[in-house]
């Protein structure tokens, strides 16, 4: 008897647990599939033009009692040993052979002392021996050089300007001339070292920096000018997807139809851009946007990204404000199209699908004084998936849990194991005096 | 005889009972198991494609953008070396049903070479770059000129498994950490700093599954007080309760006829034990 019982109970507790023991299963086949987006990393080498300020204040001795000139070249020479294979490195300088005082000659001094292209380390270092300090600081017309030299190829490009003073050939704005660069071309940084800088300097190379999205480092000692050099070659090394430029039309009517994908653009303050996509039935269309604080802009922001129908209505937006210093500011959106078998066919029984327009637009101010031209950089990304399983209810496949479901589980059976035995009870009496 | 059948009905059921909350259990830790087996394999592949993740020794660059976000491990400690201004980007995956944590350190600069106090900032944001609120920990903190590192802290919310499109709440997916300095006195711009950063998730178990209640409706701001037909509801009642006491009446049943299918006759009962 005690031995059948035990039996059962065992049945009862492996078909339990088979059950129970299946459900993981298929909820883990049925969860959301790895992303296949087209992820693409570019193929070409990517390019590092290292820009050296030449001028004639790189003679002052205040680097760990070398001069600025010395501590430099000795960086020069660690990071093209230290230089990874794949990168393509050039060396271009500014103020290192006009030794006048001719303003208009001065400021155009600036030359390629190492082209662009595989390093040969030996000719690279020699050319770098023979520098001495010399004239002015030309750091707009470098900078616009040096994004000439990068030309070509679709790899990552970045410029590493190393300088220990301020431009001295205004008017033309070495800072304006970095976001002019950065909008022209696509995924061009520029990162700044200043060498011992003073506050002028520092806020120059601070701002050629976050006008392309770049970094400002502050070098004071010599390791730390070799370190930070070699950090950034290597950073252009690193893979990283490659956005595709991408022109947002003012309405949605005319916007362009986007595919899964990273795409930039540029949004002037308070303007929208409107995209396309298409999404068909059973697929959720996922979409983010970053938009880049790119020059002195006021402390409160936001962002707005819009998912509505053609004809207007508004699906989901996301939205976000932040205050303060910032890079970007970024929002994203999900839109699942449920599959209800309601959607228009095509003449091959496919559901159509219907057209999404994605609205970006940007609450940023600035002061009167900052241009708003070319507009912020607006990064926008694209995916489209297979929608989600539709969730009966919040708990797990509907199962229960916690004490109260366990006690009253009990409680119920308990009802019922009561009331059968009554039943039989009742029915043994009714055959006994029968 | 009864008094046995009884008994071993009761027993069965019971059996019946806990098998089912075990198997539910299972259920749920499933997918949390599976993931943690498992941690970062689609990220960190599609990052850097090299060998095991479980060997990748702990990154020593941050990225400097979303883009470029650094692939971290749960629970590894992530290092890098960066200009004060930087903005610096991590990585990391969280799965459903996991709550995840961020701590950053930040050594600053010596002391006799910095010139103000200064403010540093650790934001989340997920998959589709939504800032993430933070329960605890935190988030910015200003410091003293002569301050020697900064601790910074923040939990994020449970990670479900579905939510609503309008809502913000957590997903499974990639998390980016950013962490950056908010405020700085000007002429410490650029001087270099150290920052450590570690996420941790762990299991918030199934009990953060179900959603509470309000003990008050939100209703203020206004003279007039807006009612359903009946009153707000108490909340103690749900569909559930059909269903359970229906799973309950089943799993009875079912341990009743599985019993009387396996026990046949049984042993006449005027028969001593010992016969």
């Amino acid at each position: 008897m005690i031995i059948r019982w035990r039996l059962a109970a065992a049945v009862c507790g492996l078909l339990v647990t088979l059950t129970g023991g299946l459900a993981p299963a298929t909820a883990s086949a049925d969860g959301p599939a790895p992303a296949e987006t087209s992820a693409e990393t570019s193929k070409d080498a990517p390019k590092v033009d290292l820009v050296l300020d030449v001028s004639g204040s790189m003679r002052a001795r205040d680097i760990d009692g070398q001069s600025r000139m010395s501590a430099a070249k000795q960086a020069f020479n660690e990071v093209l040993d230290a230089a990874p294979q794949e990168v393509q490195l050039g060396i271009r300088t500014l103020g290192a052979e006009y030794r006048g005082d001719d303003r208009k000659v001065g400021c155009k001094d600036t030359r390629a002392l190492y082209p662009v292209g595989p390093v040969d380390r030996t000719e690279a270092k020699t050319a770098v021996a023979t520098l001495a300090p010399t004239g002015w600081t030309p750091i707009g017309p470098a900078l616009l050089k040096a994004a000439d030299d990068l030309e070509g190829g679709d790899g990552a490009r970045r410029i590493v300007l190393i300088s220990d003073g301020e431009d001295t050939c205004q008017p033309l704005d070495p800072c304006e001339v970095a976001r002019e660069i950065a909008a022209k071309g696509i995924h061009l940084t520029v990162d700044t070292l200043g060498l011992v800088p003073d506050a002028k300097t520092r806020t120059q190379l601070s701002c050629i920096a976050e006008a392309t999205g770049g970094t400002y480092t502050s070098v004071q000692h010599k390791d730390e000018l070799s370190g930070r050099v070699k950090q950034l070659v290597h950073r252009t090394v690193e893979p990283a997807v490659t956005p595709v430029p991408a022109k947002g039309a003012d309405s949605c009517e005319g916007a362009p139809q986007l595919k899964a994908g990273l795409y930039t653009d540029r949004e002037t303050f308070g303007e929208d851009r409107f995209y396309r996509v298409d999404v068909r039935p059973g697929q959720e269309l996922r979409a983010s946007v970053s938009i880049a604080a790119d020059r002195a802009v006021h402390d409160d922001y936001g962002v707005q990204l819009r998912a509505s129908t053609v004809r207007g209505r508004e699906i989901v937006r996301g939205e976000a404000t932040g205050d303060g210093r910032t890079d970007v500011i970024s929002t994203g959106l999900r839109y699942p199209k449920a599959d209800d078998g309601e959607a228009a066919e095509d003449a091959d029984g496919e559901p159509l699908p219907e057209t999404v327009c994605l609205r970006v637009s940007n609450a940023f101010s600035a002061p009167a004084s900052v241009k708003t031209e070319p507009g912020l950089p607006v990064e926008l990304s694209v995916d489209v998936v297979d929608g989600p399983d539709s969730g009966s209810d919040a708990a797990f496949l509907g199962l229960g849990h916690g004490w109260w479901f366990l006690i009253s589980l009990t409680l119920i059976g308990l009802a019922a194991g009561v009331l059968w035995g009554w039943i039989s009870r009742w029915r043994v009496t009714v055959w006994r005096t029968n | 005889m009864s008094a046995v059948r009884r008994l071993s009905a009761a027993l069965l059921a019971g059996a019946a009972l806990l098998g089912t909350a075990a198997a539910g259990q299972l259920a749920l830790a499933g997918p949390a198991v599976a993931a943690s087996a498992s941690p970062s394999d689609a990220p960190s592949a599609s990052a850097s494609s090299t060998a095991d993740p479980e060997d990748a020794p702990a990154p020593t660059e941050a990225g400097t953008s979303f883009r470029t976000a650094t692939v971290i491990r749960p629970g590894q400690q992530a290092t890098a070396q960066a200009s004060t201004g930087d903005y610096l980007y991590w990585q990391f995956p969280a799965d459903a049903g996991q709550g995840a944590t961020v701590d950053a350190t930040v050594e600053l600069p010596d002391a006799d070479a910095r010139h103000g106090e200064s403010t540093w900032q650790l934001d989340v944001y997920d998959g589709l770059r939504r800032r993430q609120a933070c329960r605890y920990g935190m988030q910015t903190r200003t410091v003293a000129a002569d301050a020697s590192t900064v601790k910074l802290s923040c939990t994020l919310r449970t990670v479900r498994a579905g939510a609503e499109p309008w809502s913000n709440d957590p997903l499974p997916g990639a998390y980016y950490v950013r962490l950056t300095t908010l405020h700085t006195a000007s002429a410490d711009a650029g001087l270099p700093v150290e920052a450590a950063v570690t996420a941790t998730t762990t299991d918030a178990g199934s009990a953060q599954d179900v959603d509470g209640s309000l003990a008050a409706p939100l209703v203020q701001g206004s003279a007039a007080r807006p009612e359903p037909d009946g009153g707000w509801s108490s909340g103690w009642w749900s569909a559930r309760w059909l269903w359970t006491a229906a799973g309950a009446v089943l799993a009875a049943l079912a341990g009743i006829a599985g019993y009387r299918a396996t026990a046949g006759r049984g042993r006449p009962s005027h028969l001593p034990p010992s016969a």
